[in-house]
């Protein structure tokens, strides 16, 4: 299919949706960082007064075990097609994708559908078959980012911090790294296109911060997958993850920001398992580069709770330097408080290296 | 009257001397064919938008495959065009073509107005712009260049330095940028820049002989004589590297170098090098121009955007509104030779049109 651009794509804005959104969750967000997910409908009820519902019946997208080949293309169809019926059902038209991969399964599958039509006919056919439901397509698909970049300044104006060293005055720097699904499949799909994409860097600009470019910004960071999946293919994983770390050092970043919940959690617990093996971490001093997704770092400038509302302490990489540059405070005895002060229990150490060895 | 003539060719020629003709672009093709009708004695006008006529050779260092002169042909053509009497009007863009009563009105924005009985479209090209093709970082990073960067700095400055001052070590020159690639709508070959990366590598070689040059392409398209020499001379005599596979991303590094990512597809393996300099060789696009000179006429299009001709084989200067011609890289991507040539051969038709055209007095 020929595509004429004669654009240049870091001016292309997609269309995103301003309000009444149907949200669909990741599944390993989840499990790996809850309260970003949270926060993100706190962000969009709360701060910015749009509506949002965040429905308990639906599932898993099966993108992960459809891009490892263990679920069939049709199955996947047929999942996507019964979460649209759930969001007919209750009145709603743009989806909000939480997960990258799940963003780039539903574009997937809506273009299969549009270039196919025969696809989609079966696809309401076997969810006619298995549910009884019938659907209707979104009328707008963004990614939970779209509209985070979409409100950017709205949030700026609200915001409770800046992302500026509180000592220096200097904006903080920080890389970026876009997940592979949200613009290098589909990159009409994107803000800004699949090599500079501008839905990271127009947050952090809006912040407060600086953006900075590296020459590993677009390469994988090293989940892939069935490199992660398939436990004898994680070395490959590893240094994948490795090759971004070496690239953005010389940089001396602050932070690291994803958009995508399978980035956010290899570049945190991979540098875990990088110090363990190098013995050296790619931040300087001990305790790595923290990375946060932007929801995280939507609620960390708005003001919310780094541990009650952001859940932070999930993270591998230590926050806290971070914190203390931005200037936010907080009260470390409360980490692993809980939201209702209940103990959680710890792990026996954060960062990258064990402080008892 | 000339007593040696038969009398239908004195008839002729006394008419052809009331004929005028408006050709549109003062670059080498519009020169060209400009003192060509001028010679046979119509009325010529060649209308220029720049200061000057020359059009992008003006701007050229050296001419490929014989390392020659740009501005000796040049200069050469602007002798022409005023020893045959040439009326050349500079600063003026021409932007509307209408026929009424059968002769042609020519108008720009500022109210010029000009007759003729016949034009040529010598509008030329538009340089590809390189930022359209963001992976490859022109316009984001200092010491990635473009070919007619390259031209520029050579006939400015002579010797070739990266933007920190010192004279780069390794270059990689980037071939069929904005060329045979659908991402950017550009599905055609713009012919010229395979010779002009290998004429570039050998420049920079004989420069700077320490200088590794690399050139990554798709394949080599030498349709010219003595471009296949070149080739081979580049490989012997320069030791350019030539690379087949095309370039995936360029990306700054902190001390301003660049890292490639490329596929040597021959040797089947991904490919990863830091260089000092990258130059694009960016490819010809239809002059901006062109869409406004269609507007109000039979004028059309083909399938990249360049002027259509009614028969490319037997008539590729004769544009699909009568009475308007073609001339040089209006039609498509071509060499300076070949432009040259392709004036002669629109001046030519032009001259055939006006003898026969009824409306004005042919037979």
């Amino acid at each position: 299919m020929e595509t004429k651009t004669k654009t240049r794509w870091s001016e292309h804005n997609k269309e995103i949706a301003d309000d009444h959104f149907f949200y669909l969750r990741s599944c390993i967000r989840q499990n790996f960082n809850p309260a970003a997910e949270k926060i993100f409908l706190s962000i969009l009820q709360k701060n910015l007064g749009k509506d949002i519902y965040d429905d308990p019946r639906h599932t898993t997208c099966t993108g992960i075990g459809y891009h490892a080949d263990i679920v069939p293309f049709e199955t996947l169809q047929t999942v996507i097609a019964r979460q649209f019926s759930l969001m007919a059902e209750k009145g709603y038209k743009n989806c909000a994708v939480s997960c990258i991969t799940s963003f780039g399964c539903y574009n997937e599958v809506l273009a299969t559908w549009k270039q196919f039509p025969d696809e989609m006919a079966k696809a309401g056919e076997n969810l006619r078959k298995a549910t009884g439901r019938e659907f209707e397509m979104p009328e707008n698909l963004s990614h939970s980012c779209d509209i985070i970049y979409k409100f950017r300044k709205e949030i700026a104006r609200q915001a409770r911090y800046r992302l500026v060293h509180r000592e220096t005055g200097e904006p903080l720097k920080i890389v970026d790294h876009i997940g592979c699904h949200y613009a290098k499949i589909f990159p009409e799909k994107s803000v800004g296109g699949s090599e500079y994409s501008r839905v990271l860097t127009g947050m952090i600009e809006a912040w407060g911060g600086e953006s900075v470019d590296y020459p590993e910004r677009r390469h994988c960071c090293g989940f892939g997958f069935r490199h992660y999946l398939i436990k004898n293919n994680r070395s490959y994983s590893i240094s994948n993850s490795r090759k971004k770390f070496v690239s953005m050092e010389p940089y001396r970043p602050d932070a690291i920001l994803t958009n995508c919940p399978g980035c956010n959690m290899f570049m945190d617990r991979w540098q875990y398992t990088l110090a363990q093996i190098e013995g050296k971490t790619y931040g300087g001093g001990t305790n790595g580069i923290p990375v946060l997704s932007h929801e995280e770092l939507a609620g960390l400038v708005l003001g919310y709770d780094p541990w009650k509302d952001l859940g932070l302490q999930m993270h591998q990489v230590d926050v806290e330097p971070l914190l203390q540059k931005i200037g936010i405070v907080y009260d470390p005895a409360q980490k692993f408080a809980g939201v209702n002060g209940k103990y959680i229990n710890e792990p026996l150490f954060t960062g990258c290296f064990n402080p008892h060895n | 009257m000339n007593r040696f003539l038969p009398d239908v060719l004195i008839h002729t020629t006394e008419m052809m001397k009331n004929k005028h003709v408006a050709v549109i672009g003062g670059g080498i093709a519009g020169m060209e064919a400009a003192s060509v009708l001028a010679r046979q004695g119509l009325k010529v006008t060649l209308v220029e938008k720049q200061k000057a006529t020359g059009g992008k050779l003006n701007d050229w260092h050296h001419l490929f495959p014989d390392f020659s002169s740009p501005g000796v042909v040049v200069e050469n053509l602007d002798k022409k065009t005023v020893r045959a009497g040439v009326n050349v009007v500079c600063h003026t863009e021409i932007s509307h073509i209408e026929r009424n009563n059968g002769r042609f009105e020519l108008s720009d924005q500022r109210d010029v107005k000009i007759f003729a009985d016949a034009v040529i479209v010598a509008s030329g090209f538009h340089v590809f712009d390189a930022t359209l093709k963001e992976e490859y970082g022109y316009g984001l990073f200092s010491n990635v260049i473009t070919s007619v960067d390259f031209e520029r700095r050579m006939k400015k400055h002579g010797k070739l330095l990266t933007l920190q001052g010192t004279e780069p070590r390794r270059v990689a020159i980037i071939h069929c940028v904005g060329s045979r690639d659908a991402k950017v709508g550009n599905i055609y070959c713009s012919k010229v820049c395979c010779i002009t990366g290998i004429k570039q590598a050998i420049e920079i070689n004989k420069m700077l002989p320490e200088c590794e040059v690399f050139c990554f392409y798709m394949d080599l398209r030498l349709y010219g004589s003595k471009f296949d020499s070149l080739y081979l001379e580049a490989q012997k005599r320069h030791k350019i590297q030539f690379i087949r596979g095309r370039l995936s991303e360029a990306a700054e590094r902190p001390d301003k170098s660049l890292q490639l990512k490329a596929e040597d597809t021959l040797q089947g393996r991904p490919l990863r090098m830091n260089v000092d300099l990258v130059i694009l060789l960016v490819g010809m696009e239809p002059a901006l121009s062109n869409s406004s000179l269609m507007r109000n006429n039979q004028m059309k299009p083909d399938e990249n955007g360049f002027f259509r001709s009614v028969n490319m084989h037997e008539a590729r200067n004769v544009g699909t509104q009568e009475g308007i011609f073609m001339a040089g890289t209006a039609i498509c991507p071509m060499a300076v030779n070949e432009t040259l040539e392709n004036a002669r051969s629109a001046a030519l038709e032009v001259m055939n049109f006006l003898r026969t055209d009824k409306n004005h007095g042919g037979f």
